[in-house]
C-alpha cells in the first residue's frame, strides 16, 4: 500500500537499512532517483526510517545538496571558491548573469537553467571554472567562454 | 608478463579530463590501432600528475617525456612520431620560459624539485587496479602490521615517525590514537575525513582520485592499532569520480581478501563503508562529521569528550584526514626514521600543497615540512606571470590568513605559520599579486563563513555577520575611522569563545589582512580609495543610511 507508492525510495531504504543513521544517504539515493524531495517523500522518508518529519525537514535544510523543488534541465554550477576569485571569477558570473538575464540563484523563466553558486569544484589549477550539470566541468574561462559554453545546452 | 615497448600514461585526473582528457585517449588509441602496434604501447589511465594547469597530460616511457595541453588533433602526430619514429613531438613538450624542450620529467624543476611520499603513487598507476597498487609495495604495511607487530608497536612507531594531522590543526597523530586504544570498548571506529571543504585546496581529492589504496590500507593500518573493526570514509558529493574510484578500490580489495574477515590469515577484520557528505563546510569539523554520518544536522558538538572517547554512536573513534592516513603505509612498511628524514624536527614528512591563482604552474606539489614559501612559488610555480608582483599568499582558507612578501622565506611548518598569525590548514596556497585588494579578500572569506556558519552558537552566528556588516562598509567607501579597532575586538572575542574550529578560526582572515595590509584598510576608510582598484565606491552618498544603523555598536 504505502511501499508501492515510492518504490524507487524504498529501494533506497533496503539498501541503508530502515533507521534513523540512514537518513542522509536515503536522501541522496532518492534525489538521484527522481530529481527533488518532495514534501509527501519526505513524509514517507520520515514514517519508515522512523524519523520526526521536522528533524527531517531540518536535515534537508541544513545541508546544500539537497532540493525540495524540481530543478532547471540544466544546473550551472559556478564556482567561487578562493582560486577562481582571486582570477577573476565574477566577471565569468556577471556575464553568465547577464547572458540568461537571471541572477545567482533564481531560475530562467522557461526552467531550462538554473545558476548556483559552489564553494569549491577542486578545480583550481583550471580556474574561474564552471559546471554544467555536474558532470561537464569547463575551466580557464573568460566571460565570452563561459557564455559560449552555456550555449551548448539552449 | 606482457613486455611493452612504450608507456603512455594519460592523466584521468578530475581537472585534465575537465580539459578534455577523454578525447585525447580515445585519438590515440584509435591511432595505435591504426598502425597496428597496440600490443607495443600500453596505454594507462594514471591519477592526477600535479601540474593541473597544463592539462591534459601525456607522459611517455621510457623517456620520461612530458606533453602538456595534449588535444585529440595531436593523436596522430605523437603516434607516428614518437611511437613510430622515435622523434619525440618537441612542440608539444613542457618548455622552459617558453622556449627550450626539457628532455625528461626529472629535468622539469615543478618535479625535480619535488619529494613525493604521499603523491608516491598518483600519476604512475593506474588507480582502478588493486594490482598496480600492489605492484608498488601497497597493503605490504598491512600485511606487516597485522602479521609482525601487536596494535601497540603500531601507536609507538606513529608516535616516533611524529607524524601530526594533515587536517590542519597538526595534532600528533600517535598521541591521538593512543587515547582510543585505551578505551576499554567492544565497538570502536576510524572514520577517513575526505570532507575537503577549503575553497581553493583538492590535495586530498586528488589523492582520492589518485591512489585511493593507500587511504584504505592506512585507514586499515590505523583501525587495527586503535582496536576498530569498522571504517567510514565521508566523501563530499561535489566529488563525484573521487566516490567512484573509492567504490573501485574498496571493492577490488574485498574481492581480493584484504578488506573483510579475518584478513591475511589473521584475527583482523575490517571493512569500510562510503558516506557522502551532503554540502556543509561545517562537516569537515570532527563532531560535526560524526553528527552527519549518524544521519543529523551537521552540528558541532562540545569538546570534552573528544571524538576519541566518546564519538561515533557515543563509541571510542578516531578521525584522520585523507593526507594524514595516505603517509601510514609509507611510515609502518619503512620506518619512523625514513620518514623522519623529510621535513623539520617538530613537523616531519612532508605536505601536499595545491598551489594556485595568480602562479604560472598552478597544480599540486608536495615538498618536505619546512620549505620556503619562495621556493615553492618561485622555483617550483614558476613565479609570478610576467608584469606582475607578488603580494601575497593564502594560507589555511578561510581559516587561515595571509603571509606578506616580507615573509616570503619563512619556512611552511606548523610553528611558523601560527607566529605569522596564520595556520598551515589543509593545503591550500593562493598566490595574489598586486592586483587582489586584501579587505575585499578578507570580506570573501567573511561571506563564505557567515554562508557556512551553522548557527548553533552565538558567536559565529552573529560575530561574523558584525565583522561583514563592518567590511562591507569599508568597501563601499562608508567606512569609519574606528572600524578596524571594532573589527580587531569583535574578532578576539569570537575566536575565544565559538564552539568549534570554524568559529574560533574566522576572523584570521581578517586579522591577518589587518596585521600587514593597514595601510590599504585606512586608504579605504580614509581617502575612500581602493589601491587595488578593486573595490567600487559609486554607492557612496553622504550621511548614514538604513544599512549602517543595523550595525550594533
Amino acid at each position: 500500500m504505502e511501499k508501492s507508492r515510492y518504490p524507487q525510495v524504498e529501494m533506497e531504504i533496503r539498501k541503508w537499512g530502515s533507521k534513523p543513521s540512514s537518513l542522509i544517504q536515503v536522501l541522496h539515493g532518492a534525489q538521484e532517483r527522481i530529481g527533488y524531495l518532495s514534501q509527501n517523500v519526505l513524509e514517507y522518508v520520515a514514517k519508515r526510517l522512523n524519523v520526526s518529519l521536522s528533524k527531517v525537514y531540518g536535515v534537508v535544510t541544513f545541508y546544500n545538496f539537497f532540493k525540495t523543488q524540481k530543478d532547471a534541465d540544466h544546473i550551472i554550477m559556478t564556482c567561487m571558491g578562493t582560486a577562481c576569485y582571486v582570477k577573476n571569477g565574477e566577471e565569468v558570473i556577471t556575464a553568465i548573469e547577464k547572458h540568461l538575464g537571471i541572477k545567482m540563484g533564481e531560475k530562467t523563466s522557461d526552467g531550462k537553467f538554473s545558476l548556483q553558486i559552489v564553494r569549491c569544484l577542486g578545480a583550481c589549477g583550471l580556474a574561474p571554472v564552471i559546471s554544467i550539470d555536474g558532470d561537464d566541468v569547463y575551466g580557464r574561462l573568460t566571460p565570452e567562454k563561459a557564455v559560449e559554453a552555456i550555449k551548448r545546452y539552449q | 608478463m606482457k613486455i611493452y615497448r612504450i608507456h603512455a600514461l594519460i592523466c584521468a585526473g578530475a581537472q585534465c579530463l575537465a580539459a578534455g582528457g577523454n578525447g585525447f585517449e580515445d585519438a590515440l588509441k584509435n591511432e595505435l590501432k591504426k598502425h597496428n602496434i597496440e600490443e607495443e604501447v600500453r596505454v594507462v589511465e594514471t591519477g592526477c600528475m600535479g601540474a593541473c594547469q597544463l592539462g591534459p597530460l601525456l607522459v611517455v616511457y621510457p623517456e620520461g617525456i612530458m606533453y602538456t595541453n595534449v588535444e585529440a588533433k595531436d593523436a596522430k602526430e605523437i603516434v607516428e612520431e614518437h611511437f613510430l619514429k622515435g622523434r619525440p613531438v618537441k612542440r608539444l613538450m613542457w618548455k622552459k620560459e617558453g622556449k627550450e624542450e626539457f628532455p625528461g620529467l626529472k629535468d622539469i624543476p615543478f618535479f625535480a624539485k619535488q619529494t613525493k611520499v604521499v603523491l608516491r603513487n598518483c600519476g604512475l598507476i593506474n588507480p582502478e587496479d588493486i594490482n598496480e597498487y600492489i605492484a608498488r609495495d601497497g597493503y605490504k604495511a598491512l600485511a606487516k602490521a597485522i602479521v609482525e607487530m601487536e596494535p601497540k608497536d603500531v601507536i609507538d612507531v606513529v608516535k616516533e615517525s611524529g607524524l601530526r594531522g594533515r587536517g590542519g590543526a597538526g595534532f600528533p597523530t600517535g598521541l591521538k590514537w593512543g587515547f582510543a586504544a585505551n578505551q576499554d570498548s567492544e565497538e570502536k571506529y576510524m572514520i577517513c575525513n575526505a570532507d575537503e571543504g577549503d575553497p581553493g585546496a583538492y590535495m586530498d581529492r586528488s589523492v582520492l582520485e589518485g591512489d585511493p589504496h593507500s587511504v584504505i590500507e592506512g585507514m586499515m593500518i590505523a583501525g587495527y592499532a586503535i582496536g576498530a573493526n569498522r571504517g567510514y570514509i565521508y566523501v563530499r558529493a561535489e566529488y563525484p569520480l573521487a566516490v567512484r574510484r573509492l567504490e573501485t578500490a574498496i571493492k577490488q580489495a574485498k574481492q581480493t581478501g584484504l578488506l573483510g574477515k579475518n584478513i591475511l590469515g589473521t584475527n583482523f577484520s575490517f571493512d569500510i563503508e562510503l558516506r557522502m557528505g551532503a554540502g556543509a563546510f561545517v562537516c569537515g569539523e570532527e563532531t560535526a562529521l560524526i553528527s552527519s554520518i549518524e544521519g543529523k544536522r551537521g552540528e558541532p558538538r562540545k569538546k570534552p569528550p573528544f571524538p576519541a572517547i566518546s564519538g561515533l554512536f557515543g563509541k571510542p573513534t578516531i578521525i584522520n584526514n585523507v593526507e594524514t592516513l595516505a603517509n601510514l603505509p609509507v611510515i609502518v612498511d619503512k620506518g619512523a626514521k625514513f620518514f623522519k628524514q623529510f621535513g623539520t624536527e617538530k613537523s616531519p614528512g612532508t605536505k601536499v600543497f595545491a598551489l594556485a591563482g595568480k602562479v604560472n604552474i598552478s597544480g599540486l606539489v608536495e615538498v618536505p615540512m619546512g620549505t620556503s614559501l619562495r621556493k615553492i612559488v618561485f622555483d617550483i610555480g614558476g613565479g609570478i606571470p610576467e608584469g606582475h608582483t607578488f603580494k601575497g599568499a593564502l594560507t589555511g582558507g578561510p581559516s587561515g590568513g595571509v603571509i606578506p612578501m616580507e615573509f616570503i622565506d619563512t619556512p611552511m611548518d606548523y610553528e611558523s605559520l601560527p607566529a605569522l598569525g596564520t595556520i598551515m590548514g589543509s593545503g591550500g596556497l593562493i598566490i595574489m599579486d598586486e592586483t587582489s585588494c586584501m579587505v575585499d579578500v578578507a570580506k570573501f572569506f567573511l561571506k563564505f563563513t557567515v554562508d557556512e556558519s551553522c548557527g548553533k552558537c552565538v558567536p559565529c552566528r552573529e560575530g561574523t555577520r558584525q565583522m561583514l556588516k563592518i567590511l562591507e562598509r569599508i568597501t563601499s567607501g562608508r567606512g569609519r575611522e574606528e572600524d578596524i579597532y571594532r573589527l580587531e575586538k569583535i574578532g578576539e572575542l569570537i575566536k575565544l569563545t565559538a564552539l568549534c574550529g570554524l568559529g574560533q578560526t574566522a576572523p584570521n582572515p581578517v586579522l591577518s589582512t589587518i596585521r600587514y595590509f593597514k595601510e590599504e584598510y585606512l586608504a579605504h576608510i580614509v581617502d575612500k580609495k581602493c589601491p587595488a582598484k578593486v573595490c567600487e565606491f559609486s554607492a557612496l552618498k553622504g550621511g548614514r543610511n538604513k544599512y549602517e544603523a543595523k550595525v550594533t555598536h
